[in-house]
């Protein structure tokens, strides 16, 4: 006969509550940390509201109105921003050429850990060594690509192959890369191994398994962030014109130079409409790929 | 087929999960595997398949040491042992053609795995396998939107374009509604009749193992305490492989004994 109502008896917990430290420690850390930070950062947001910042800001946002919109101007601006675009979308390419390979390798549980490497490397150790050297020779490589910020290796580029939007490509193309290789590795690390274990279990080779098993379950991911990185590789190739990579950042940096805040604030009105115009181009490929796809 | 000489498995050093394990199996046969909860029976699956190595002993396939197995022999030697998991391990966002032709993986060459991407290759030979199992309709279907037991029935059809000399099928009905669980077994018993392929099944339920299966072997913490005809299986026999376990009493384990020889006759299930 089931009771009528749960009842609880008050008992004492006899036992101990496992408690670790260790949040308590971090949360300290965390705080102290940030102090830290705001004070070394010499962050001090009320100067923003004084007299002269305010008037500062009020002579840079006032020289912006009028826009320019005068036809000599506008002329100007149809071949860099054909040029941003374009410098946004080769470099992407060969981001991706460059990052998905180096990600493959950065991925421990394809190049040297779990069951897809045990057996080849069981019983041997140079091949061990041989394949973990691979994988940290490939972050090593992806992590150089991503510290060095892209203005300066477009400067390097601008200096080795001249001036133009080649120079921006290469920049954008080699630090991606770096962001790539690494976002990707970490997708592939975290799939669903089963479906891995079960093709290497009919015999397939290592690449088989990397396309049957690995890519249509990392695929949304991965797709998400490369459109993602696009994005911003047209703001980023809009910068990169300051240093003469080519694109509308050229002409921004010229106008800013002459405190021509009325070019100015067309320019960046233009690099918003792009990359907004981007946002929607990816957001629409991003549900034709996933949603619509029938394999 | 299988000659296993005091193989063992050690993990970390420290957990020993098949512990000196001797074992023969000959072509055609069927043999099912039963026993507590980590009693190794995974593990032990996962050596037979060629997915992990052995920490020491001899394992021989047909005659072939795999400890001596590399790149290609290796594959090759595991294209001609196929798989049926507990967990299907399918590829849940393809269609059901490309899972069942990943069984084809280990003979084709990459070129015609990425051409067959985008058009199946061979789909009349997926076709075929998907009839055996009971789902042809299911083709171009979206493998995640298949019920669990359909699923189950994708992994096998994949068995089947594989055409391996023996099937292992680790735990293929636990995962799997219990009035289907028979209906999967007898298929796949079936198909090892008709294609004449050694059968080795992995099971939790002592009932559908001494049902179907000629040989049962109990397996314990790593080691064999039992491996006989499944009619001299008594319950003695049972209640020491499942003492102490805490997956069942052992008064529920001889009692479902008890009762075997009126669920000799097993409704035909179809799902």
């Amino acid at each position: 006969m089931p009771p009528d109502s749960l009842t609880f008896t008050k008992t004492n917990w006899n036992g101990t509550r496992r408690s670790s430290y260790f949040p308590v420690i971090f949360s300290v850390l965390f705080l102290l940390t940030f102090v830290g930070s705001y004070r070394l950062a010499q962050v001090q947001p009320l100067l923003l509201f004084e007299a002269e910042g305010r008037r500062n800001i009020w002579k840079f946002v006032a020289g912006m109105f009028p826009p320019d919109l005068s036809w000599d101007f506008l002329r100007l601006l149809g071949r860099p921003i054909l040029e941003t675009i374009q410098i946004s979308l080769m470099g992407t390419f060969m981001a991706v050429a460059i990052g998905f390979p180096l990600g493959l390798l950065a991925t421990s549980s394809l190049t040297f850990k779990g069951i897809l490497n045990e057996r080849e490397i069981a019983g041997s150790r140079p091949r061990a060594l041989f394949h973990k050297a691979s994988y940290l020779l490939a972050r090593a490589v992806l992590s150089l690509f991503r510290t060095i910020p892209e203005f300066v290796w477009a400067f390097m580029f601008v200096r080795a192959v001249g001036l133009g939007p080649f120079p921006g490509v290469l920049a954008i193309g080699i630090s991606y890369a770096g962001m790539l290789g690494k976002v990707y590795s970490e997708i592939l690390e975290h799939v669903n191994p089963g479906p891995l274990e079960a093709l290497q279990a009919t015999g397939a080779s290592k690449p088989t398994i990397v396309l049957y098993g690995l890519m249509p379950q990392a695929l949304p991911n991965v797709v998400s962030y490369t459109l993602y990185r696009w994005e911003c590789a047209v703001r980023a190739s809009a910068i990169l014109g300051f240093v003469g990579a080519g694109g509308i950042g050229q002409q921004l940096e010229i106008s800013m130079r002459m405190f021509n805040f009325n070019q100015v604030f067309t320019l960046v009105a233009i690099l918003f409409v792009m990359v907004a115009g981007v946002d929607a181009l990816s957001a629409r490929a991003r549900g034709a790929i996933m949603g619509r796809q029938r394999i | 087929m299988y000659k296993l000489d005091r193989v063992s498995k050690v993990f970390d050093g420290r957990i020993v999960a098949v512990d000196e394990l001797d074992l023969k199996v000959r072509r055609g046969e069927k043999l099912a595997l039963i026993g507590p909860s980590g009693a190794g029976k995974t593990t032990l699956f996962r050596m037979l398949n060629l997915t992990i190595p052995p920490t020491s002993g001899t394992l021989l396939f047909d005659g072939l040491d795999i400890g001596r197995l590399y790149g290609r022999r290796l594959r090759e030697v595991r294209r001609r042992i196929g798989t049926v998991y507990q967990q299907h391990n399918l590829v849940p966002r393809f269609q059901v053609v490309h899972n069942v032709l990943s069984g084809k993986l280990g003979a084709w060459p990459l070129w015609r795995a990425v051409r067959s991407l985008i058009r199946p290759a061979e789909a009349d030979l997926a076709f075929e396998a998907l009839s055996q199992v009971g789902i042809p309709e299911k083709l171009y279907d979206r493998t995640e939107t298949l019920s669990g037991g359909q699923q189950q029935r994708v992994a096998i059809a994949r068995t089947l374009v594989q055409n391996p000399e023996v099937i292992l099928a680790d735990e293929p009905v636990s995962s799997v509604d219990p009035a289907l669980a028979a209906g999967i077994v007898k298929l796949l018993i079936e198909l090892s009749e008709t294609y004449r392929k050694t059968l080795i099944m992995n099971l939790h339920s002592v009932d559908l193992a001494l049902a179907y299966f000629p040989r049962v072997i109990g397996l314990r913490d790593g080691k064999i305490l039992f491996d006989l005809p499944a009619a001299e299986v008594t319950d003695e026999h049972l209640a020491t492989l499942y003492a102490g376990s805490q997956t069942e009493t052992t008064e529920e384990v001889t009692g479902r004994a008890e009762l075997r020889p009126v669920r000799a006759c097993q409704p035909h299930l179809t799902s």
